[in-house]
Formats: C-alpha cells, structure tokens, sequence
C-alpha cells in the first residue's frame, strides 16, 4: 500500500487499526445472516453447533429441518399467503405508483411538493401508527380480517417504494421524445408503450421488487390486519419465535436470506441497466 | 423491447396461476369455525368435539387458532363481518365481551341434562353456564419446578416459590398480572377466600406488590404459555409459573423431569361462546351443546390434563391417550390438588385489568 | 387601430395572453389528471384511517349516546356538593334501559377506563334496580352503592359526556382530571407511559450516536476503496438492508440467548464459565444490539453517498500546510461530511422511535418502546382511545422531526439500494 509521503508511522499503523474496526462493523452487520445458514443444517434440534458440525462430520448435517418445512401445512399456507398476497400489492402498488410518479415528473404539475409528501406518507410514518390506523378503519367497514384488506394495505405501503424508484429514472428524461415520437406519428399509446415504458423499466422493475419485498417482509399490518386464515410468513416466524424457536424457522430463514440475495442482484442489475440506457456513467 | 414482452408473459401467467389456486376458505355446505387457542390444546378439542360432532350431524368443523383476547371478535362484530361461529374464551374475557354486547346469549333451558339425568343446573360447577357461553374445561395456574435442580429438600408450597432463601435460583412469571397478584396475596399469608376482598383496597394491592418486591431480582418474564416450560426445560429458571396442561405435556410427552405445586393454585375457566352476528348460529349453538355433554368433555381429558366442568363427566375420566397414566389425579379438580384452591374472579378482574396491567408493567420494568 | 395592435391576438380572436394562459392550465390539468388515481387509493386506504384515528382519540360518544338524559341534567350542576335528584332519576331511568337493551357494557367500560370499579358499579347498580319502581332515587341510589353519594363518580360521567375530551391524551402521559377539572399526576404507582416515552427517546438516541460511529468508519471507507473492492463490501451493507426483518432478530436470539452461539464460545475460551451464562437477549441489551444491526445501513448509504463526493484535495491541502493528521480531519474532513450525518441520524432516529417488532421480540420485559405499549392498549386492554391517542402523539413528534429532515436534506433526496 502506498502511504502518502508525509504519513508517519503513527499513521501507517492507525492505518491497518481502522481497517481492522470497519472489518468488524462489517462483520457485525454480515454474522446474524451467516451464522444461520449452516446452523439450519444441524441435525440435532438445537441452535448452536454441535461438537459433529465443528469436525465436518457428515452424519451431524442433514436436511431434516428443509423436509420439515414442506410437511407442514401451515408453512406451505403461509407461503402462498406471502405471495398471493404480495403479488396483488406488488401489481396494484407499481400501476399506481408509475402512474403517480410520472405525474409528479411532469414539469407543469402543481403543488408538486406536498402531492409528494402525502404520497410517499405511507413510508414515513411509523409502521405501528397506520397499522393502529387500518385496524381502526378496516374493522369498521369490514375489511380487516380479509385478503383484500392485506392487499389494501401493502399497496398503501408500497407505492411509496415504486414512486421514488420510477421518479428517479424520470430525472432527466428527454421531454423530446415524446415529440419525437408524436411528430413520427405515434399516438400516446404507442409513445407510452414503445418509448416512455422501455426507458423508464428498469426503474418500474426495481420499484415493484421494492413493492413486493416490502409486502413479502411486512409483519406489523399482517399482525393486526390478518385473522389465521391470512397468516403469512412473517406472521408464521412471529409466532414461531415467540412461541418455540424449532429448527424449521432457520430453515425457513436461510431460504429468505437466498431469495433477498436474488433480489439484491436483480436490483443491482436494474440499476446498471438504468444507467447505461439514460447514458449516465455507471458509478 | 425483449425484456419487455418478457415480462408481460410472465405476469400473465403469474396471473393466471395465481387466480386457479383458491384465494380464501370456501365454506361450502354446512360448516362452522370454531377458533380456538391451538397446540396441544385445539389437539384435545379436535379428537374429542370437533371430529365426534362432525361424524354426529354431518356438519364440517373449520379449526382456527388465535391469542385470545377479544379484539378480534370486537373488530369482526364492529364490522359485521362475522367469520368465527364458535370461540373458546377465557374467563377473564367473557364477562367484557358479553357486557358489551358481542356475544350472543345462550337460551339456558336448552342446555341439556347430564348423562347421569341430573339437570343443567345442578350438574355443571358454579359459574360454569354464563349466560353467553358454556365452559367446558377447568385450567389451573400452578407452579413448576424443575426436580433436578432441588437435590434436597424440593418446593411444596406457595411460600416457596416467594422463598430466594430456601430455594435459590431464577424464577418465571407471566406479563401479565392475571394470576400473580393473587400469588402473592396469598403467599403472604391470606386465605384464598379474602384474596378479592383485600385486592379491593389500596393497602392489598400495595401489600402484593410489596411481596412481589421481594423476588423481583430473580424473576424472568414469560409472554406466551408455551415459554414458560421451554424456560424451565433450557434451565433458564428453576420453577416458574405456568398452566397444569402444559406442564402435564411436558412431564407425560416428552419426559422431562417437572413437578407441580398444587398448592394454592387458581383455578379458571374456558368457555365456548358464539359472536354476535355469526352466519351460522343455529348450527354454532348446536356444537356449543354437543361439546359440553357428560361424555365430550371426559373425553378431552384423555388428550389434555384439564378438567371437565360437569360433575357427571367424571365417572368418563380413564387414562391419557396411548399411555397407561390414569388422569383423575391430574385433574385440578381432583381432591388432594383442589384443597387450598383459588377461583380467579372475573368481575374483579374487569372491573382492575387496566389499572393491574399499567400497576403491572410500571412494576416489571423498575 | 391602436386597441387590436396592443393586444395580440391567436387566429381565433383570443388574446394571446389569454390563449396561454388557458394552455398552460389545460397542462396543469392534464398533468393532474395522472395523479388522481394514486392520491384517492392513498386517501382511502391511508389518509383517512389515519385521520379516523387522530378522531377517535378525542371523541368519546359513548356516554353521552347512552346516558343521554343524564349527562343533560347534570349540565346544570357545578361541581361542588351532589346533583340533585333529577340527575339520579335520569340515571336510573337509563340504566334500566341499557340493562334490557344489553348496551349496558359499552358506557361500563368507557367509564372505567377513567375510574377503575366504574364498570362493576354501573352493572350492579343496574341489576338491583330491576326491583325499585319509584323514586326519589337519590337516597335509593346511594343505597345501592355508597360510591354514588361521591363527586367523584358524578364528575366521570359529567367529564365523559361532552363529546370530545383529551382524556386520553392526558393519560398517555400519566395525567388525569381531578373532581374538580384540574389535570393531576396519576398515582406514582401507576406511572408508566412517560417513563416509556423518555425510555423510547432516549433508545433513539443512543442507538443513532452507536449507528453514526459504527457506520462513519465504513462509509469512509467505502467511498474511499477502490470501485471493484468497495462494490464487493458494499454487498455487506445491501444484503441485511434486503434481509427479512424477522430472520435477522430469529438469528440474534440464536447468537445472543443463553444456550447460543456467542455464549459458547465465550464458554470455550474460557471467558467465563458454563453456570455464568451471559444474558444478553430479551432485555435492554438485546434491544440495542438488534436495533442498530438493522438500522445501521440508513446510516451509512446516506453517508456514503455524501463522503464519495468529497475530494481528498482539501485534506491533503491541510496536511501540507501542517496540519496533523487528527486536526485535518477534524477541521477539514467532518465538517464537509455534516449533511450526509444529518441525514443518516434524522432517518435513522426517526425509524428507531416507531420501532415495534425488534423490541417485542427481543427486549423482553425491560427492554420495550413506546410502539409496544400502543399494541399493548390495541390488542389487551382493548383501549383503542388511548391507543389512538399515542400513536398521534407519536405521529407529531415524527413529523416535526421529518420536517426537520426536509429543512436539512430535501424530501427528494431519498434514495434507496
């Protein structure tokens, strides 16, 4: 490594100690989704790792907690809770939050500042006030308790995921394309389609990933919105934990931990793909 | 473009997989849902109610679990979107929930005689036949402990469990006060017919709190019932305070080497109530009465250590399923654990739930 | 001539200022109409359960539907001595008639939030008064239950029959109406809410100075590494950002518990012994821990993206000039980086005090906020007023802070990923 000409060794040395520091913070944040992964292939039903793991003994790893997942119907109800129910937000909350987003990016929008701030509303406040709120409300017209009341709410609360994500991909969109496009004879459809929509995709496609994660991870709304019937995944760890940690939720986790490296990657790609199409330099 | 009309066709058959699977229950034919408090327990509701009424009047039993608690029957009643038909509620619950008006009221004189010909009236235990649901089980709060951490002398009293003393060692106690501060009430020395009496005053709440004051250095809290005996199994405490069923579980089922203090314990009951507005009263009320005849309620105890509440379903009380353990001794009712015997009063508890619970919670986190 | 050559004119005859004056609006409209869609869902789903719950936290009907007749004839009295007996005849009219009607239980327990014993004292008195016809009540009344020869017991339904009162407002922070209408501390024993209110404060706090020193080391270096390192390490910070929620605190009770991972090891060392077990979950610890594990990226992503822009020019300027190295920094480093700080605390601190699920799991009994006393009230005592009134509390604190946030950062600089 080369030092500055004026480093002294003092500084050489507190050089390697702060890489040392950001090494552990690092460490810190990366340990709570390591350690889970080998641990949900214990198999003996306890949370720590046997003296077989520590050796590689082959006998002391198995699959059982992975087979217990798919024998339990609750697990597998939950499952396809999470996703009906994350699917119909996600689709509900990018139509609705591309459409606003695109509003707001207009350039001759008014009161564009505070249509904003009550869009996004849903992402600032805090997660226990609008559940409060909804339980409230829903009850009151009948929607808690109810798979459209779920969707209801995770749309709320993702638009102002996909709003952000679509409006950043509208910061310096080229306002003559459409002309162009309308002057080559396109009608708005066609424009929309063929030359806003490609453009502005990537950022729709991270703003629905962003959608669907945060119906997909969402728990305090599904703890007072969801009667057993629409218990999700998280809902389904909730009790879990609170109840008896049993194996089958590390199981479980070290499956969420593979589907948000998944995401990650695909939004990390989106981005990238953004980028080059708007012609700005990758960072 | 290619990623585009990708993306399309993948949607679309995302779609249409998605509407083919069912959305919701569909509650075809005859069908109710009973909700009820799951695990071992529902276990004992399902084999002996549920599965005998269903093969009875041909009517589908959907089982649903919950907390407890009567949040969610205010909200479905508040909305008049009644979807649970028959709910197993707790003691401390069914006075405010009927108070308020979310239950439907039980016609007294349908409730039916017991095997043995000895009418409603005589044959359930006081209290039992509310006049918004039938109980069906007595549950106790005792104490546990773990026999292996006593080598000597082991825990047989209340006392003890209030004991740093004597008996070393962490302890477990619920978040909630229902229960507690009768504990140590009566730990302190008041006869289990005074409890309620001295609560009503100041000085008695302040004197359980006092005593509670003693052992607050050694005390873990437990939120769920399940808690308390996996803190006693992982030997995070040494006694604790818990439900007899669940300590009967884990003696009987799973071997571990518990033991219970009948001593003082305070006794409550469950009741099967049915919301106000449910689709399907007829039929609710129907299973009310089916499940709490003589024979329904001997019958769960050979799944679960509670007690029936008629007095003619004891002669039906025989042995744990797939065991040899005889359950008449591990009844709360029966004699020996019934002695010094506590009945947790409702109308004190509706009436001081939320001052206990803030008294409560200002009390845990000092 | 001179009138049409002032004013121009579009081909139709319309003054051109007119004309696009017009336009410009149709544009306006025509923008807005993109966002009507999304701002109507918003309002329904959101905006007004929001709104209905900032009501609910004043408005107290049941009383005053119920008792009607009584709360009208104690509009008259002022306080000081009994009512007369017309209050108690109305009383005793009504509570017959909520008995029959089985609404009874409402007003027993809207009252009883206020006064503990109200809910018992309505249905007993009710039920004895099945078998009294005629009045006068008054004497009858007290006969029944010597509480209703108190003021006390009058002034609750008297408070309780306006339409609105702050009643719950005074008890999120552990006041109360006297009998005579002043605002008194509650009973020392029963003090809760504002200890959890400090508590939930100053939590926020000390986990947002923790995630600022924690996370400035790594932004720095992140923004300083070279690109192909630095994206690799940056998959550190993204990936718990991405992590259910719920899997990151299941794996810090697998960690941090008695019989876990880190005890073990420290076990194994020889650090401390089997029977000295560690606790370091389900308490205060747990809740620290875990909080700034998940909040740790919202402060650095916004760091990082600030640090990146500063040139290391003026930091090697400042050495040349003889600086030393702390000095530098201090003076001509941090200061270029106070937005980004600012930033990253406001998001970080504002997320930490709404904080719910990580407390409820891991912060046992010592180590609870504010958001779980609101569940408390939503889903046991079935306060939903109380409950209402904190969660608004909460809200306004959050917004003025949020507002905060917009002085400093803008509402549009928040990015994510």
């Amino acid at each position: 490594m080369a030092f500055p000409s004026y480093a002294g060794k003092l500084e050489k040395t507190w050089y390697y100690v702060f890489r040392i520091i950001c090494g552990l913070v690092l460490f810190f944040l990366m340990a709570p989704i390591v350690v889970l992964i080998p641990l949900s292939f214990n198999a003996e039903p306890y949370f720590t790792f046997t003296p077989g793991m520590l050796s590689l003994d082959a006998d002391a790893f198995s699959l059982r907690w992975y087979h217990d997942i798919l024998s339990n119907p609750q697990w597998i109800h939950s499952m396809k809770n999470s996703v009906i129910i994350g699917f119909f937000a996600t689709i509900l909350a990018t139509g609705f939050g591309t459409l606003a987003a695109w509003g707001l990016s207009r350039p001759y929008t008014p009161f564009r500042v505070p249509i904003m701030g009550l869009l996004i509303s849903p992402m600032i406040v805090p997660i226990i006030i609008s559940a409060a709120g909804m339980f409230f409300f829903y009850s009151k017209v009948g929607l808690s308790q109810t798979y459209p009341g779920l969707i209801l709410a995770h749309t709320a609360l993702g638009i102002p995921f996909v709003i952000i994500t679509v409006t950043a991909t509208l910061i310096g969109f080229d306002e003559s394309l459409i002309q162009a496009s309308a002057s080559l004879g396109a009608n708005l459809l066609t424009t929309w389609r063929k030359v806003i929509l490609p453009l502005i995709l990537p950022g729709v496609i991270s703003g629905a990933l962003f959608a669907f994660v945060t119906s997909f991870d969402e728990i305090v709304a599904v703890l007072f919105l969801s009667g057993f019937e629409q218990r999700t995944i998280p809902r389904q760890m909730w009790s879990g934990i609170r109840e008896q940690i049993s194996p089958t939720i590390l199981a479980v986790a070290t499956l969420l931990v593979l589907f948000s490296i998944a995401l990650l990657t695909t939004v990390e790609l989106l981005r990238r793909r953004s980028e080059r199409l708007r012609g700005v330099k990758p960072s | 473009m290619r990623l585009v009309s990708k993306c399309a066709t993948f949607s679309l058959a995302l779609i249409s997989v998605l509407l083919i699977m069912p959305c919701a229950v569909t509650h075809a034919g005859d069908a109710i849902t009973v909700t009820s408090f799951g695990g071992a327990y529902t276990k004992s509701q399902l084999e002996a109610h549920y599965k005998p009424f269903s093969e009875k009047f041909g009517i589908k039993v959907n089982s649903v679990d919950y907390n407890g608690g009567i949040a969610q029957i205010r909200a479905q009643v508040e909305s008049g979107n009644v979807t649970w038909d028959v709910v197993d509620l707790e003691t401390q619950d069914i006075t405010a929930a009927c108070d308020e008006g979310l239950l439907e009221t039980i016609d007294l004189s349908s409730v039916p005689a017991g095997a043995d010909g000895t009418p409603a009236a005589g044959d359930f235990i006081s209290g039992a036949v509310h006049e918004c649901g039938v109980g069906n089980i007595i549950w106790s709060t005792i104490i546990a402990y773990d026999k292996t951490k006593f080598p000597g002398e082991k825990p047989s009293k209340l006392a003890d469990f209030f004991d740093l003393k004597k008996f070393p060692g962490m302890r477990g106690l619920s978040k909630r006060p229902n229960g507690i501060i009768e504990y140590a009430l009566m730990a302190d020395g008041v006869a289990p017919a005074d409890v309620y009496e001295l609560l009503s005053t100041k000085a008695g709440v302040d004197r359980a709190f006092a005593k509670l004051d003693t052992i607050k250095g050694s005390i873990l809290f437990w939120e769920t019932y399940a808690q308390g005996p996996q803190m006693l199994a992982d030997g995070e405490v040494i006694m604790t305070v818990s439900a007899n069923g669940r300590i009967f579980n884990a003696i009987v089922k799973e071997n571990k080497p518990f033991a219970i203090i009948w001593d003082n314990q305070i006794y409550n009951m469950d009741y099967y109530v049915v919301p106000k507005g449910s689709k399907n009263v007829k039929n609710a009320m129907k299973f009310v009465m089916f499940a709490t005849s003589s024979q329904a309620l001997a019958d769960q105890t050979k799944w679960i250590s509670y007690g029936p509440v008629r007095k003619s379903s004891v002669p039906y009380i025989t042995t744990y399923y797939g065991t040899s353990v005889s359950m008449k001794p591990h009844m709360p009712t029966a004699p020996d654990n019934f002695k010094t015997a506590l009945a947790n009063s409702p109308e004190w508890w509706a009436d001081n739930q939320d001052e206990m619970i803030k008294r409560y919670n200002a009390w845990m986190t000092k | 001539m001179s009138d049409q050559t002032s004013q121009i004119t579009t081909a139709d005859g319309t003054p051109l200022k007119l004309s696009l004056h017009r336009a410009e609006r149709a544009k306006k409209i025509r923008s807005f109409i993109f966002l009507v869609p999304t701002l109507t869902f918003i309002f329904i789903t959101f905006l007004i359960p929001i709104a209905d719950m900032l009501f609910r936290s004043v408005h107290t009907p049941e009383v005053r539907a119920l008792l009607h007749h009584s709360v009208k004839s104690l509009q008259g009295w002022d306080g000081s001595g009994l009512p007369d007996e017309r209050a108690y005849h109305a009383l005793a009219q009504e509570l017959k008639l909520l008995k029959k009607e089985r609404t009874l239980g409402k007003v027993a327990l809207r009252l009883n939030y206020e006064k503990s014993g109200m809910r018992s004292l309505l249905s007993k008195t009710a039920r004895k008064l099945e078998k009294i016809h005629e009045g006068p009540f008054k004497n009858k009344l007290i006969g029944i239950d010597k509480r209703w020869g108190e003021r006390e017991t009058w002034a609750v339904i008297k408070l309780l029959g306006k339409r609105f009162t702050i009643t719950h407002y005074l008890s999120a922070f552990d006041l109360k109406y006297d009998v005579d209408g002043n605002v008194i501390a509650q009973p020392a024993e029963q003090q809760i809410h504002s200890k959890i209110w400090l508590r939930t404060l100053w939590v926020s706090l000390l986990v947002t100075a923790l995630c600022l020193i924690l996370g400035y080391p790594v932004a720095y270096l992140l923004a300083t590494l070279p690109l192909r390192i630095s994206n690799l390490l940056m998959i550190c910070v993204l990936l718990p950002f991405w992590t259910s929620l719920l899997v990151r605190l299941t794996s810090w009770i697998v960690l941090l518990q008695k019989q876990g991972v880190l005890n073990d090891i420290l076990v194994w060392i020889g650090i401390i012994s089997d029977e000295n077990r560690v606790r370091m979950v389900y308490n205060m610890t747990g809740t620290f821990v875990a909080m700034t594990q998940v909040l740790l990226p919202f402060m650095i992503l916004p760091l990082y993206s600030v640090i990146k822009t500063i040139s290391p020019d003026y930091v090697r300027a400042a050495r040349s000039l003889g600086a030393n190295p702390v000095r530098a920094f201090w003076e001509i480093y941090v200061p270029q980086t106070v937005p980004g700080i600012g930033a990253g605390s406001i998001l970080v601190f504002i997320l930490a005090i709404g904080y719910y699920i990580t407390p409820a799991i891991v912060g046992g009994a010592t180590g609870q906020l504010i958001s779980n006393f609101i569940a408390l009230h939503m889903s046991k005592t079935l306060n939903w007023g109380l409950a209402a009134a904190m969660g608004t509390t909460l809200l306004a604190g959050v917004l003025a802070i949020y507002w905060l946030y917009n002085r400093i950062v803008g509402i549009e600089n928040m990015k994510f990923g």
